[in-house]
């Protein structure tokens, strides 16, 4: 599936939420289910800055493509953390740098992922696109 | 006579605000609080009415201001019962104010290995300035360690004190437990070795009556925008003696009597610490604030308030699964809590989706934390107009967040 390809499908999944309570508890279910994370890749190298609780994201690379892990300490960012991994790990680096986050405005939950808040959510983002430069460099 | 909430209420505009269409619960008072309409008013009326520069006009505007501008040093002085006008001086807020003492009484006051005391629950603005006056003099900065409840060791402190102590900077209440500090104790027994204090009240102004020629401190600082008044001005108060013996801080306009290119020689109190043009419209609308407690009462609205927290705390320790931090008896209305299981950006998180504003995070104060062994709290400050129905909010919005959580 292509990152927009995945995208489409949060979207239509959050429809079927009538209101914020349902898209958290989703959030919340997402974070708790999140693969837990291999303690040595907990490190300070891994953590992201800006975020109000810790958040480690890790990535590596295979056949031109980027597996993503996370892991973190509040279950709500891990949440959206899961989303995050779920549109871009497995895919390449070309199509990673390029590609736009639609998703966060559309599935309604834009006051609570809104850049201005210190979720972490842009700092997230970046970094994921970081590791792609950094895979394409090194790869090319 | 009891404290009108209702009316109280339609003073404070953003009181009446939906946020997520969802009733406004303000509880993050400690870091700042709502503005009734009559500061707001003050504000506006100034600039409409009375705008001009101070202190330097021979005009009609500027007399005016000049004159409105001095009887508010009077009211504050009268407020915090300072013996002269002279001892008060407009600020930035409880920041500026540390910062203007830590430098300036470390170039009249502290040399080489000379020791600062502070306590571990300063708020950092109480800490970071006196680290810097450290690194420029080569002193050392000693630390009040707390009890497990959050309180201050004084058996600790009596032990810091030496030959080397030069000032006790502490604060008056915790902004990150509420806890308030025996600071008349703290300055007796400084004062019985001949050592200057300085007492941050950014946290106790707001809740309680402060007589700072009781309390015997030689600095009080604070803020008005804690205390319902408008951001970007604060109060720094100086015994006499003290501001007379240390430099001013910033140079500029306002602040001396004669300038050459060879020399300057600084103006009197207070002006000899404010330099420039000062915050003219913030003194207005601060000057409204204090009408509006002095209305009040100090002692009503503490009495409120202390209702109100007892109420808070036993309907919070009814949670399963709530822990409190910091269990000191003698506090404001401040309640630092934790949920078990669930972490303190996701509580507050679910909290804000339910309209209540609350602080999550290390609260400026880190050391605070680290005692506990704890990143952060969710943080539920109240304020004078909070009411016990907010109260039941909160409870019944932490009880949904359990069950969201599944726990
Ligand atoms: C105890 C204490 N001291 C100082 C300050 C700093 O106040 P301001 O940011 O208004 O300068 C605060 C503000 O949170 C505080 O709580």
């Amino acid at each position: 599936m292509t990152i927009a390809e995945t995208q489409n499908k949060i979207i239509t999944e959050f429809q079927y939420f009538d209101d914020w309570m349902d898209k958290y508890n989703y959030l919340i279910e997402l974070g708790m289910s999140l693969p837990v994370m291999d303690d040595k890749f907990k490190i300070k190298s891994n953590l992201i800055s800006g975020c109000q609780s810790r958040v480690w994201l890790h990535a590596s690379y295979k056949d031109g493509k980027i597996r993503f892990e996370a892991d973190g300490d509040a279950v709500i960012t891990k949440g959206i953390i899961s989303m995050l991994i779920r549109v871009f790990s497995g895919q390449t680096p070309d199509d990673i740098i390029n590609a736009s986050l639609d998703f966060i405005d559309q599935i309604g939950l834009k006051e609570h992922l809104s850049p201005t808040r210190s979720n972490g959510l842009v700092s997230m983002t970046k970094q994921l696109k970081l590791y792609a430069l950094a895979f394409k460099t090194k790869n090319e | 006579m009891n404290i009108n909430i209702e009316n109280i209420r339609k003073d404070f505009p953003i009181l009446g605000q939906q946020v997520y269409g969802k009733p406004l619960v303000y509880l993050d008072n400690a870091a700042t609080t709502q503005k009734p309409k009559q500061v707001i008013q003050a504000i506006s009326d100034y600039y409409s009415l009375f705008n001009s520069n101070i202190h330097r006009g021979v005009h009609y505007l500027s007399q005016e201001a000049t004159q409105a501008f001095e009887e508010t040093r009077e009211i504050i002085r009268q407020f915090i019962n300072a013996e002269n006008k002279k001892e008060i001086i407009f600020t930035k807020g409880a920041t500026d104010s540390l910062n203007i003492i830590a430098s300036s009484f470390a170039k009249s006051f502290i040399n080489e290995g000379d020791e600062i005391i502070i306590s571990s629950l300063e708020h950092h603005s109480n800490i970071v300035p006196w680290q810097f006056v450290c690194k420029e003099r080569g002193a050392k900065l000693r630390i009040i360690p707390l009890n497990e409840i959050g309180e201050i060791d004084m058996a600790a402190f009596q032990k810091l004190i030496n030959n080397r102590t030069r000032i006790v900077a502490v604060a008056h209440v915790s902004n990150a437990l509420g806890t308030i500090v025996p600071v008349k104790d703290i300055i007796e027994i400084a004062h019985n070795h001949a050592i200057p204090v300085l007492i941050d009240g950014a946290q106790a102004v707001p809740h309680m009556k402060v007589d700072v020629r009781d309390l015997g401190c030689d600095f009080y600082c604070f803020s008005a925008h804690k205390m319902y008044g408008p951001m970007g001005i604060g109060i720094l108060f100086g015994k006499e003696e003290f501001l007379e013996k240390i430099p001013p801080y910033q140079g500029g306009g306002e602040m001396i009597k004669t300038v050459t290119f060879e020399n300057s020689t600084y103006g009197d109190l207070p002006f000899k610490f404010e330099a420039g043009t000062p915050n003219v419209a913030g003194v207005a609308g601060f000057k409204a604030a204090i009408d509006y407690l002095n209305n009040l009462g100090m002692e009503r609205v503490a009495a409120y308030e202390s209702s109100l927290y007892k109420y808070a705390v036993d309907a919070l320790k009814n949670i399963d699964g709530l822990q409190i931090i910091g269990s000191g008896t003698n506090k404001t209305s401040v309640i630092s809590f934790l949920m078990k299981g669930i972490h303190h950006y996701d509580t507050g998180t679910i909290l804000d989706r339910f309209g209540i504003a609350v602080r999550t995070g290390h609260h400026c104060a880190q050391p605070v934390m680290d005692l506990f062994h704890i990143p952060g709290t969710i943080r539920a400050s109240f304020g004078l107009y909070n009411t016990h129905q907010e109260v039941n909010k909160l409870v019944e919005a932490l009880l949904k967040l359990k069950e969201m959580f599944g726990n």
